[in-house]
């Protein structure tokens, strides 16, 4: 029941390699770490999912808060290595209509 | 033969710190009952939900507040009903004030939209009252071969 965020920085882009759960309890840690990058003009985020084995609409909440500071200070935010479980409740909730999402989904993310 | 179900009650307090807790104490009993791999990550994220939103919104800065999940276990379906007051609560009397969640704004319960949402969507069936606090009853049926399909919509099987 926690949430390990890794952090690699090339130039303007930085990875964060997210393991574990985003819930209410883990989630602000995700929105401190993740929102200081979307503010910096320029910079690539790639938030690399596959490690994810549990998200609900807080974690959702917190990528929709990021997308919205990297329109608003022209930074970018992608996400990838979705597991199958984390891309449905993107499908369902009709967010994967406005987030950038890298196809090529990984199913054996345990 | 069973015919009275079982009963599980948790009484956490209002904090993020627990939403964990029930979730996977949940997510036991639906394995124990025999759900499916993607049944019971429906039924967790439900649960949280409900208890999130309970964590969020059911009581103001500074007031420690607990949140109440019941656990009604039958041969065909879980139930899960999620209170959030701390006062004790008789299901029997709550469950006649409870209607369908369409028609009822999301202004009126006071929670957000994604988590209200998502309950509606992975669950069979969801009802919500706000008459004394907001009470959540869910349920989600065991899709065995010799129980008759309740919902319009079946998970496909997972493939090995």
């Amino acid at each position: 029941m926690n949430l390990q965020i890794n952090q690699d920085q090339i130039n303007e882009t930085f990875e964060l390699q997210l393991t574990g759960e985003v819930d209410a309890y883990t989630a602000p840690k995700l929105k401190e770490v993740m929102l200081p990058l979307t503010e910096t003009e320029g910079n690539i985020i790639i938030v690399d999912l596959s490690g994810i084995e549990y998200m609900d609409s807080t974690g959702l909440g917190i990528f929709v808060g990021a997308l919205k500071s990297s329109k608003a200070n022209n930074s970018s935010l992608k996400l990838r290595g979705m597991t199958e479980r984390v891309k449905r409740i993107f499908e369902i909730t009709g967010l994967t209509e406005v987030m950038d999402i890298e196809s090529g989904v990984k199913g054996e993310a345990l | 033969m069973r015919t009275a179900s079982d009963y599980i009650e948790m009484n956490v307090p209002a904090k993020p710190d627990y939403v964990g807790v029930v979730r996977l104490t949940i997510s036991g009993l639906a394995n124990r009952m025999g759900f499916a791999f993607d049944e019971i990550e429906d039924i967790k994220i439900a649960v949280s939900e409900a208890v999130t939103n309970v964590v969020n919104h059911a009581y103001t800065e500074g007031e420690q507040g607990q949140v109440r999940i019941g656990c009604n276990i039958h041969d065909d379906r879980m139930e899960i009903t999620v209170v959030d007051q701390g006062q004790s609560f008789d299901v029997e009397s709550i469950s006649k004030d409870l209607g369908p969640v369409d028609g009822k704004s999301v202004d009126q319960l006071h929670e957000g939209g994604l988590g209200l949402f998502l309950i509606d969507t992975l669950m069979d069936k969801v009802e919500i009252s706000s008459e004394a606090g907001v009470v959540v009853m869910m349920t989600k049926y065991l899709h065995r071969d010799e129980v008759e399909e309740h919902v319009d919509r079946i998970s496909p099987a997972p493939s090995q």
